[in-house]
């Protein structure tokens, strides 16, 4: 856990959504918590070079200016690392990450177009030599719209 | 809801966020040849043809403390799915919830939604308040918690023949 005070919490918590989208839009937060402009500049790049903060910018509609999918492969035990670090190193893929199952790799595929996500999961399945679940959405049922976080 | 080559490459050149500097979107825009002014009626349009879902900032759960992270996953009859994602996605601790197909044999689920925790505990206690909560306390499903993290970003660049075509994505089961 990161040694964060309220001010972080507050620049977490507070602007996940709804950045005014205006020239200046960290001296809009900073009139929000009373900070400088500077201040909050600083603060966001601390918390981007630490880990906290992904990105200031912009969450996209799946589907709307790409395609993209969950896959999902069983991988032998012994290959977990290697397989993981394959197919985490494909540039179609941003999310890759073991889970407790039969199925213990998981990974989503974004490309330009249906046909880069279908060239992408086969080039998993080359890289690897194993067999790719394709797992399209199909219904979206909540909108990411931020995660609330609780400090306690 | 298609976005034009312009907004595309837009939305590439802010894959990793907003540069942090007292006019991002100057800076931004200057990277593809726009005006400030350009930059920002381009993405306000994103964002109300509701391409751009939300702008700000984007958080890591496993850094903040959230160490425990679940996707899980439930056979719910097809009839009644549209009716039991809805449910699942008002609990409180769901953070996204979708459809997939089944791809049976190997995979019989067709309901899925991430829930974080402080630890696994947390979160065993969070599935079954959603469970409950949504109507599925009697519907089989599994729980995946997560181990190793082999990738978390919000962008992907495409082939370079389409210039850098990226965008972030709001899908990932992390």
């Amino acid at each position: 856990m990161l040694p964060l005070d309220d001010t972080d919490r507050r620049l977490l918590d507070g602007f996940q959504r709804d950045l005014p989208l205006e020239p200046r839009p960290f001296a809009a937060i900073a009139g929000d918590l009373g900070l400088a402009e500077a201040e909050v500049i600083r603060r966001l790049a601390a918390l981007q070079e630490a880990g906290a903060v992904s990105r200031v910018g912009a969450v996209v509609r799946p589907n709307t200016a790409g395609r993209s999918t969950l896959a999902a492969m069983a991988v032998p035990e012994d290959r977990l690392g290697e397989v993981g670090a394959l197919v985490a190193a494909l540039p179609e893929v941003n999310h890759c990450y073991e889970r407790e199952h039969r199925l213990n790799l998981w990974f989503v595929v974004t490309a330009a177009d249906a046909e880069g996500v279908v060239a992408a999961l086969a080039r998993a399945e080359a890289a690897t030599g194993l067999p790719v679940l394709d797992l399209p959405l199909e219904a979206e049922y909540r909108i990411d719209l931020g995660f609330p976080l609780r400090w306690t | 809801m298609d976005v034009t080559p312009g907004e595309r490459a837009l939305l590439a050149a802010l894959a990793d966020g907003l540069p942090l500097e007292p006019h991002p979107f100057a800076a931004l825009g200057e990277r593809l040849g726009l005006t400030e002014a350009q930059a920002l009626d381009a993405l306000r349009a994103l964002r109300d043809r509701g391409v751009v879902r939300r702008f700000g900032v984007v958080v890591r759960h496993h850094e903040l403390g959230y160490r425990a992270n679940a996707m899980v996953v439930w056979d719910v009859p097809d009839a009644a799915v549209d009716a039991a994602g809805r449910a699942l996605a008002a609990a409180p601790d769901v953070t996204l919830c979708y459809r997939r197909p089944r791809r049976l044999p190997d995979w019989p689920y067709n309901l899925f939604c991430m829930i974080h925790g402080r630890g696994r505990d947390a979160v065993l206690r969070a599935v079954e308040r959603a469970a409950y909560a949504a109507g599925l306390a009697a519907v089989p499903r599994e729980v995946l918690f997560s181990g190793k993290r082999f990738k978390q970003r919000g962008a992907v660049f495409g082939p370079a023949r389409t210039g850098g075509a990226a965008w972030t994505n709001s899908t990932a089961a992390s």
